[in-house]
């Protein structure tokens, strides 16, 4: 076993950033390492968005067969009513994630990339040791890709022990499904994780800082997601702030201060705490390799190439702020491993789509009307109700009172941001960053004949509205 | 019909007024959308201003030299329609409001194929922008003009919105080089005949410019100038290789980019002749960044578009950039930020080289190069009369802030890095 190893390119983390850097880098030619200490994929595939899509997955069919069983055969359906085997849920799921890692590393290999299981920790910029079963290699390497992703914050007062207290993580590891659960964080992850719980049958609390959930999106956006939450038992409690759990031998007892300073409590069968994601940069050597952190000082600086300060040393993902997205991470790592093979480019992007998988989907591209009005636009704007629209009819996904809205400047027309609400939307969104990204006008979407019956005929109309002449809504 | 007042729109960032260079319209002509107007210079750049509308043109302000400020009315035109003046569009309170680009009074707002008139102008452009602020362009659009070294913010769209097109990058590409200059005949005159004539020339516009700067530089800088001869053999033997080994889509390589490489290198060693003086001040500036001047001659007179940040750049990017610059310069369509903010400038005569010359400075850096044409003369080399590629370099140096000692051993760095050509690259 080789010890001492050299490479052109080294890339610590296989997230989404990581493992597509690396991927790109063996394809261009370069002579590519990449370190990982658990499976390849990382937090998006082992243990976030592909898990969690899974589960929601699941919680919907369970939703709907509940529907056809208690609402006297909807839709003419008669079923029984379902059952729950909340182990059987998990190991299908893991099944998913496992067929996924098991892609990664086989496309890594096939691309000719090294990958190596075990921990990373640089001694200078260039240099790092990798502790493996088989022991100790140290890499030396002309060009470092830093991928090293982010965890869920935990909160000091109420550690997390992944049973009665969970982060994101021991939620999509549940071995029975439990009976009540307070969600501490109302942002996407808590909300995601909550409408599936949810639908699978918890009752579930929701204690939220801010004075509404999901405030990243404008309240037009959150009202179809509230109301949905309302409809479905799920008590939001916002302007709160947790003080603490108490863990007893059959439950957890969550404290917290409501927005009159006084004190609540509930009991219930667990915690699941989302109160956001910080970027992994210690324990691996961060501070021996001279790297430059941005001015919040949580998070590596990075220019419009994704280079640090050190010059040869890049940094991708989560590590490196927000949006922590993996199609961000995943667009910086191919733009990375180009630049190192000597092509020009930079980080031009016009837009990150964010997508919420509640029940109703949360769909933004590119600028909110006020966010728009902030930057000096004069805009013009339309909303379609899917209400209107045929497929989502036939798919029940109006029910959720969902829409899609179109922000467009006023002078020239050119679409400056699509957001959507409902069922469904999310598979919208390719079209939306598409727009964006080839500078669309309303005319572009306009002239583009949509296929019938589809969902993405919302679009289009939501650009006829925004142009003053929507056929299927006056 | 109605009356459409045309007021100078702003052509650029920060530029508040401008010389009118030409008139290329009279009064009772009938003009069409997108014909040139006059040609307006400033600060460097000038700008051919196309008409908005179709009209005929009832009166017009200012003579050729003439100063007006951006919101000045200078052209009237009779209109088919209601014209613009009807309107209670604020006329005389704010004056410096570009024109509306289209007087259409449709209630419901339908974006013209055709750019507003700024847009659409040969010679300066303010492109249409997107949702991040950038000019508006496909991610193939953008790669490519990256590739190819051109700032999409000085590309005019031709889609809607002024959206950048593949098109519009392929004439950008096809627009960068220089027009064949048409050599006029000179007429024929039986010989004896005594030529009486005298013609007037005005200095004015780009040449007024020219003629204030030369004089105020000469008047202040007292110039010291050095000439060196140099061994370019070996470059040029690299240069050749290069040359038959690139891309396609790799520029042609010149000295210059070399040149420029090796500057870049050495100025680090050299502070003091990589600076700006400001003589009222009393304070050199000394920059980091090398961004270097390139004299250009163009049509219309000397340019000196600007090559930013030679130091980051490899030998390929330097000369696409180059290109990119002077291509600009020549064809008037340079930005201003092209046009401006050189810390050093070379000049450069070509073909017509000759043996040395005496350059003058750039205010107000405090150094410039002139590069002669490299030929093949008989020169020692190692004991033996050999023929070897020489080239001359002629520099000037502003002697108030730099030392004759200094001057001269940036030129002997120079020299240095130039004969041993892999020393650039070190």
């Amino acid at each position: 076993m080789a010890t001492n190893r050299t490479c052109q390119v080294l890339v610590v983390g296989a997230g989404p950033g990581g493992y597509v850097a690396a991927i790109r880098a063996a394809q261009l030619g370069l002579d590519t390492i990449i370190v990982e200490g658990d499976r390849a994929g990382g937090t998006c595939l082992i243990r976030g968005c592909i898990p969690s899509k899974a589960i929601i997955h699941a919680a919907e069919r369970f939703e709907a067969l509940s529907q056809h069983s208690q609402d006297a055969g909807h839709m003419g359906i008669h079923a029984s009513s379902p059952e729950l085997d909340m182990k059987a849920l998990i190991s299908w799921k893991d099944s998913i994630v496992q067929r996924l890692n098991q892609g990664v590393e086989g496309l890594l290999k096939a691309a000719g990339a090294d990958l190596i299981h075990g921990w990373a920790t640089f001694v200078d910029a260039k240099t790092c040791k990798v502790e493996t079963t088989d022991g100790t290699i140290r890499i030396e390497a002309e060009n470092v890709i830093l991928a090293t992703g982010s965890s869920p914050i935990e909160l000091p007062f109420m550690p997390f022990d992944e049973d009665r207290i969970c982060s994101s993580t021991g939620a999509l590891d549940l071995d029975k499904l439990p009976e009540k659960v307070a969600i501490v964080g109302g942002g996407y992850i808590g909300l995601e994780l909550g409408c599936a719980l949810t639908r699978l049958g918890s009752e579930v609390t929701v204690i939220e800082g801010l004075d509404s959930i999901l405030a990243i999106f404008d309240k037009e956006l959150r009202r179809p997601l509230e109301i949905w939450l309302k409809k479905h038992g799920v008590k939001v409690h916002t302007g709160c702030m947790a003080q603490g759990a108490d863990v007893s031998e059959d439950g957890v007892t969550l404290r917290w201060k409501d927005a009159k300073d006084s004190d609540q409590s509930i009991d219930v069968d667990k915690v699941l705490v989302t109160v956001g994601r910080h970027p992994n940069t210690k324990n691996w050597g961060l501070e021996e390799m001279g790297i430059k952190m941005d001015d919040s000082g949580r998070f590596i600086a990075i220019d419009d190439t994704c280079r640090t300060n050190m010059s040869g040393v890049y940094a991708i993902g989560d590590v490196t702020g927000d949006p922590m997205l993996a199609h961000r991470a995943s667009a910086q790592g191919e733009m990375v491993a180009e630049i190192i093979a000597g092509h020009n480019r930079n980080w031009d992007k016009v837009a990150i789509p964010a997508i919420v998988f509640t029940e109703p989907e949360v769909v933004s591209v590119g600028l909110t009307p006020s966010e728009a009005e902030e930057a000096g636009e004069t805009i013009i704007t339309g909303k379609f109700p899917l209400a209107a629209n045929g497929r989502a009819l036939t798919l029940e996904a109006e029910k959720t009172n969902g829409f899609v809205r179109v922000v467009a400047r006023e002078s020239d027309h050119v679409i400056l941001g699509i957001q959507a609400v409902g069922s469904h939307v999310a598979e919208l969104s390719g079209e939306f960053i598409l727009a964006l990204e080839m500078g669309a006008v309303l005319e572009d979407i306009a002239s583009t004949v949509h296929a019938h019956p589809t969902m993405t005929e919302s679009f289009h109309e939501g650009v006829l509205k925004t142009l003053g002449h929507a056929i299927h809504i006056s | 019909m109605g009356t459409y007042e045309f007021r100078l729109p702003d052509i650029g960032e920060g530029v508040v007024e401008g010389e009118i260079v030409t008139w290329h319209v009279k009064v009772g002509d009938t003009v069409r959308e997108d014909d040139p107007l006059l040609e307006v210079m400033t600060d460097k750049a000038s700008v051919e201003i196309p008409s908005p509308v179709d009209g005929t043109i009832t009166s017009s302000t200012g003579a050729p030299g003439d100063i007006i400020p951006v919101g000045q009315v200078c052209i009237v035109f009779d209109v088919e329609g209601d014209g613009n003046t009807t309107a209670s569009s604020p006329t005389s309170e704010a004056p410096a409001e570009p024109p509306k680009p289209t007087p259409k009074p449709t209630p419901a707002p339908t974006p013209t194929p055709t750019p507003s008139p700024v847009v659409s102008t040969p010679t300066q452009v303010s492109p249409s922008t997107g949702a991040s602020g950038k000019p508006l362009a496909s991610p193939a659009v953008r790669q490519r003009a990256r590739q190819a070294g051109i700032d999409l913010r000085n590309v005019a769209g031709s889609g809607p919105a002024g959206r950048i097109t593949h098109a519009d990058i392929d004439a950008q590409i096809a627009g960068g080089g220089v027009p064949a200059p048409v050599v006029q005949p000179s007429p024929t005159v039986p010989r004896g005949v005594k030529r009486t004539s005298t013609e007037e020339v005005p200095v004015i516009g780009l040449r007024r410019k020219i003629a204030e700067n030369m004089a105020e530089s000469k008047r202040r800088i007292p110039h010291f100038s050095y000439f060196e001869e140099i061994d370019v053999t070996e470059l040029e033997a690299l240069r050749q290789h290069l040359n038959a080994t690139k891309a396609d889509d790799q520029p042609k390589l010149t000295y210059l980019p070399f040149i420029m490489l090796a500057l870049s290198k050495i100025m680090p060693d050299h502070p003091e002749c990589n600076a700006h003086y400001d003589d009222e001040a009393n304070m050199v500036t000394r920059h980091g960044a090398v961004h270097l001047g390139i004299a250009t001659q163009t049509d219309r007179g000397l340019y000196v578009p600007v090559v930013k940040h030679v130091e980051a750049m490899d030998v390929w990017t330097a000369a696409a950039e180059m290109q990119r610059v002077s291509g600009a310069a020549r064809a008037g369509s340079a930005a201003l930020d092209d046009l401006s903010g050189s810390t050093f400038t070379i000049t450069s005569l070509g073909r017509d080289g000759g043996l040395g010359a005496t350059p003058i400075i750039n205010r107000p850096e405090v150094s410039i190069l002139g590069v002669h044409k490299a030929n093949e003369r008989p020169l020692v080399y190692n004991g033996r009369i050999e023929i070897r590629r020489v080239m001359n370099v002629s520099s000037s140096f502003d002697h108030r802030v730099v030392d004759g000692a200094d001057g001269a051993a940036l030129i002997q760095h120079l020299k240095r890095m130039l004969e041993h050509p892999a020393t650039i690259f070190m």
